[in-house]
């Protein structure tokens, strides 16, 4: 009778670590930061329609770094989730905090029970009524969530990235002051990234019910370039 | 709540209503079972009624505008409804017929275009939209059996055309576009000719605004179920445009002055008649 191999599980969890993190080393960065009138989200994404950052309800958006069409698959899951207890409680009840715990939930529970954890990083965030009640949850490819103060970097390069958010004076950020330091930290010191490069979208408290909104190029770009 | 996840082959896709049903959650089931309970132990259910909506095209875009009245039998139960709501950045809904079910309904075609928006990463086209709601009048036969009638009317503007475009519909979920003008309700008969007879091709957007304004007067003064502009209250209908900027619904004072006007004209006929 032929044995299996003893793996230790400690073995087990940091193959599957290594392997999720790879993933999502491999893919191009993106940064959220809160400014004077919300929060913005800017990535590094030259595709014009397969989105990283997206809308889940009136003030809360994602974003997810890594595999496409798994983070994709979570994003589905949160619109639905939040339209559902919007649908059975009302639009107030519907709040980042709970949809990042049950992001966590079943992160987690894929990295410890599937064969293959999800390659992702996800962002979960919320506008307040008042820029003090502004959130990020950051969600990592094992079910971690952290909850982040003033800006959240994810996926490949993360730390260098954090390094160059960290020196960036945020004590009065505009919407372009905001932009083009997420876009420096995004670019480093060796190259630079143009509007075509970029996918940049708000959740600003001026915006009405649906605080989410994308900018389109021009816009970037003018904001890049003032 | 569980998060909702679906395999790939079972995944009811940008369907809020459908979502629904899976989570256990739809409302009209809920609805049909209490309706038929009651109708069968009381004959007719006597729900309040919401009543006339008219919507017209203009240069550039679509009026929509209802009256803030639900009766329930010969009571008023209810001077400020809104028959006119948003139901997303380029379309709105009008509605007539038992007030309940028609509010859930708007509440669902409201979320069922965001939804679709969000999953979907765009919106549906306007053509679309109007399907949707067809679906859902037809889905409500069952409870128009049993005297919940919901008629709506559906209007936006195509920015795939970039024209006002308007709908009718009927109990089935029978859906007519209309090209010019339409009205529904117990006081469509009023307003509908009022329109009818005043409008032109062209109009700008003052102009339809001020002739829904007329024709809910005019219907307010025939059907005892349409309710007029109230100074005392401060209450007057609600009329909204749809262009290419979006909707817009006009506020009180610009509606109270409108009014006044009317008021004052008609008066003018009285003297000229009594002098």
């Amino acid at each position: 009778m032929s044995m299996p191999f003893y793996v230790a599980p400690e073995q087990v969890m940091k193959d599957r670590a290594d392997y999720a993190r790879k993933g999502i080393a491999r893919g191009r960065a993106l940064v959220a930061v809160r400014y004077d009138d919300g929060i913005a989200l800017v990535a590094e994404n030259p595709s014009n329609t397969l989105r990283k950052i997206s809308e889940i309800y009136d003030r809360i958006a994602f974003a997810g770094v890594g595999k496409y069409n798994e983070f994709d698959q979570l994003r589905v899951a949160g619109v639905r989730a939040a339209d559902l207890k919007g649908f059975q409680y009302s639009r107030d009840d519907v709040d980042a905090r709970s949809l990042a715990n049950q992001y966590a939930q079943i992160l987690g529970q894929i990295f410890t029970h599937e064969m293959k954890p999800m390659e992702v990083e996800i962002l979960v965030a919320e506008v307040g009524a008042h820029g003090n009640d502004d959130q990020l949850f950051h969600i990592l490819y094992d079910g971690t969530v952290m909850d982040e103060k003033g800006y959240s970097v994810l996926g490949g390069d993360a730390e260098a990235i954090s390094g160059r958010m960290a020196d960036v004076d945020r004590s009065a950020l505009t919407l372009d002051g905001a932009v083009r330091a997420a876009t420096s930290a995004l670019s480093g010191p060796d190259r630079s990234l143009t509007c075509d490069d970029l996918e940049v979208a708000v959740l600003a408290r001026s915006n009405g019910r649906r605080c989410f909104r994308r900018l389109t190029d021009d816009e970037v770009a003018g904001l890049l370039g003032s | 709540m569980a998060m909702p996840f679906f395999t790939p082959g079972d995944d009811p896709g940008a369907n809020f209503p459908e979502l629904l049903r899976r989570s256990g959650l739809a409302p009209s089931d809920a609805l049909l079972a209490a309706a038929g309970a009651a109708s069968a132990s009381a004959g007719k259910l006597d729900v309040p009624h919401a009543t006339t909506c008219v919507a017209l095209r203009f240069d550039g875009g679509v009026v929509m505008a209802g009256d803030r009245r639900a009766t329930s039998g010969n009571l008023i139960s209810h001077r400020t409804m809104e028959k006119v709501v948003q139901a997303d950045r380029h379309s709105g809904v009008a509605i007539a017929g038992a007030a309940g079910p028609a509010v859930e309904m708007i509440k669902l075609f409201a979320l069922q275009l965001e939804h679709y928006e969000k999953v979907e990463g765009q919106s549906l086209s306007l053509e679309g939209k109007a399907n949707q709601l067809s679906m859902m009048v037809r889905g409500n036969l069952p409870a128009a059996m049993q005297g919940m009638v919901v008629v709506p009317l559906f209007a936006g503007y195509d920015l795939l055309r970039r024209t006002g475009r308007l709908w009718s519909y009927d109990v089935t979920g029978g859906r007519y576009e209309e090209y010019d003008h339409a009205a529904t309700g117990s006081g469509s008969l009023h307003a509908g000719t009022v329109v009818k007879v005043g409008w032109r091709d062209a109009m700008s957007a003052d102009e339809a605004i001020e002739l829904a304004c007329r024709s809910l007067w005019e219907a307010a003064d025939a059907d005892s179920a349409t309710g007029g502009p109230d100074a005392l209250r401060g209450i007057y209908p609600v009329v909204a445009t749809i262009t290419a900027d979006g909707w817009r619904r006009l506020d009180d004072t610009d509606l109270a002055t409108r009014y006044r006007a009317i008021a004052e004209q008609v008066r003018e006929q009285r003297e000229v008649r009594s002098s």
